[in-house]
């Protein structure tokens, strides 16, 4: 059987509709939303909505694709073999994390150096230094080492990512290895699969969402905030790559893929959907709990008190059921796990949940209760859903859908749950 | 205890005879007992035509039974019986009751499970079941054909014969389990295989 995809025209259309739908939103945004006139903290609230949602959405595309480069990293160390069969699916997604972290780049660096305080209010000169918790974060909290170190994580995120996929597809010309090259392929392939996976943990797993996310609340911190952001971006990630996954399989590829791939696949979305929701109520139930104010700020302003209900209190609960309660209860049983049809939809289902969890972490801090949901947030999550299919249908395109000379290649075609 | 039946027994030296043979006999429409086998093996109980346990949808049910008596119990006894006032909480203070009502559900899922499982392999402290062959823990698969009033046992020992079988001889035995201790009803191992 021929490896090679040819992309089909459906793919190509709807990766081009999605991009100019989204183009059109940003350029509404660009005209209607004045993105630079310069606004205070709650003036001009068209503004800060148009900066807000770029930063969420990047900032959650991004994360996710780059869970995926995540995901081959941990298997390779744990000398999987299993998902060998539809490795290059997560490879091809993963390939995406140059294009969108340029973009977020660009979006973090026009926040920052554009001072604008309504998004990240640590700008504001002056209110730090009379302020004195502010003041005592400004060593992390600063326009030169945000800019520096959010500039090495994406790069380092990009060039180590580009290492793993280079070995793999040196494998293709290279043809069949023998006992000894196959080991130590496998040993180069662990080695610079730990580096990401450390680089990983430093980046996603702690200071990444501190400086992106939880500095919008600049007062507030919580321990378990990056781990939250990394189970959520995790789940998104493989929930990608299950419906990348199930598109080629529909249409006739990755001949080794079976029903007990997509079962693990189903276990891994079903198990992080329960480790997030494990994150989110222990962030929830510790603040809740020792009830100090300076930590129930976060949670005041998207639920409201007992008496005033906040504007985000819908979302908030919706964000519990839609990303906890479905995936629990869907994904539980076996055969569930199994199907295409049922796997796609809680795929779907979870990516757009958490795109909802990364909404309810961005705007409250900083649209406070002129937040939106219209087609405007939908727009640009289009522009991104676009930009990842064109860049996956472009490594689809160019490459090998089977990592054809992978030594665990047999494992993962004798692979049974 | 479900009464006295007849068996023909064969042993075998190697899965790779087993599955087949296994396969055979089914198609050849006897009854099949039981496969005894020293490990588990993968795809054994696909070959005999086994359905799916339902042992995990009972720990789903055991596990809700866990999370109400939990729930229950606690919402109970914090604005019923007893409320106490705990830092200022509500009464009512579900977040705190969270971690218990999980720990409830495990607990209730894990043991009502394991002593479904031993319900359902009849396992029990001082309860036995008849050995078809003692090498079955050691390092033989022991098939066990179930014969009825039509079955003729000379033709299912040939066959089995034929299918690989080392060992085939005919027992009659007791299907069920019945109570007794193995430490001190029973020939010695070496007894039973002649040394």
């Amino acid at each position: 059987m021929n490896h090679q995809f040819e992309l089909p025209g459906s793919y190509k259309k709807w990766t081009l509709g999605l991009i100019i739908a989204g183009v059109i939103a940003l350029l509404y945004g660009f005209i209607m939303f004045h993105p630079f006139e310069h606004a205070g903290h709650g003036e001009h609230v068209d503004s800060t909505r148009f900066w807000a949602v770029l930063l969420q959405n990047s900032v959650y595309w991004l994360l996710t694709v780059n869970a995926c480069m995540f995901f081959i990293c941990v298997t390779t160390m744990a000398m999987g073999g299993w998902q060998v069969a539809m490795r290059r699916v997560p490879e091809a997604i993963s390939s995406v994390v140059p294009i969108l972290g340029i973009i977020t780049f660009i979006i973090l660096m026009a926040i920052v150096w554009g001072g604008r305080t309504d998004i990240y209010h640590w700008l504001d000169k002056d209110a730090v230094a009379a302020d004195k918790i502010l003041n005592g974060k400004k060593g992390f909290l600063n326009p030169v080492f945000f800019t520096i170190w959010s500039f090495i994580s994406i790069l380092l995120w990009s060039l180590l990512g580009r290492k793993m996929r280079s070995m793999s597809l040196e494998t293709d010309k290279n043809g069949t290895m023998d006992y000894e090259t196959g080991r130590k392929w496998i040993w180069k392939n662990t080695v610079w699969a730990s580096l990401y996976t450390v680089f990983f943990g430093l980046t996603v797993a702690s200071t990444v969402p501190w400086l992106w996310l939880m500095s919008i609340d600049a007062h507030w911190y919580s321990t378990m905030y990056s781990w939250y952001t990394f189970a959520s971006t995790f789940v998104s990630g493989l929930s990608l790559m299950a419906i990348f996954v199930i598109y080629l399989k529909n249409r006739g590829q990755l001949e080794y893929v079976t029903d007990e791939h997509l079962h693990d696949v189903g276990k891994f979305m079903f198990a992080f959907s329960i480790f997030w929701t494990y994150l989110w109520f222990s962030q929830y139930m510790l603040i809740w709990y020792s009830n100090q104010p300076e930590e129930t700020r976060y949670f005041v302003d998207r639920i409201g008190t007992a008496r005033q209900s906040g504007p985000y209190r819908g979302i908030f609960f919706f964000n519990l059921i839609v990303n906890f309660a479905c995936p629990l209860l869907i994904l539980m049983k076996k055969s569930t796990k199994r199907s295409w049809t049922i796997v796609t939809f809680t795929a779907v289902l979870i990516i757009f949940g958490h795109w909802i969890d990364l909404y309810q972490m961005v705007m409250p801090g900083t649209l406070h209760e002129h937040a939106q949901l219209m087609p405007f947030e939908f727009g640009i999550a289009a522009l991104f859903i676009g930009l990842i299919m064109w860049g996956v249908g472009r490594y689809f395109s160019k490459h090998s859908l089977l990592a054809k000379n992978h030594p665990f290649l047999k494992e993962s075609m004798i692979h049974h749950t | 205890m479900a009464g006295i039946k007849k068996f023909v027994v064969g042993s075998f030296t190697d899965e790779a005879v087993l599955f087949p043979a296994v396969k055979n006999v089914r198609k050849a429409g006897y009854k099949i007992h039981d496969v005894y086998t020293p490990f588990p093996i993968h795809g054994l109980d696909h070959a005999m035509g086994i359905r799916e346990t339902s042992l995990h949808t009972a720990g789903f049910i055991y596990a809700i039974c866990g999370t109400t008596t939990a729930l229950g119990f606690m919402s109970w006894v914090f604005t019923k019986d007893w409320p106490l006032n705990i830092g200022g909480k509500p009464h009512f203070a579900l977040p705190a009751w969270i971690p218990i009502t999980f720990e409830l559900t495990v607990l209730f899922s894990a043991v009502g499970m394991v002593l479904t499982f031993c319900y359902l392999c009849n396992l029990a402290p001082f309860v036995k079941k008849h050995h078809f062959h003692p090498r079955a823990t050691d390092d033989q698969f022991v098939m066990a054909i179930e014969c009825t009033d039509k079955t003729n046992d000379a033709e299912v020992q040939s066959f089995l014969q034929n299918a690989g079988a080392q060992e085939v001889n005919v027992q009659v035995a007791e299907t069920g389990w019945w109570i007794g201790r193995y430490d001190k009803e029973q020939k010695l191992y070496r007894d039973e295989i002649g040394y």
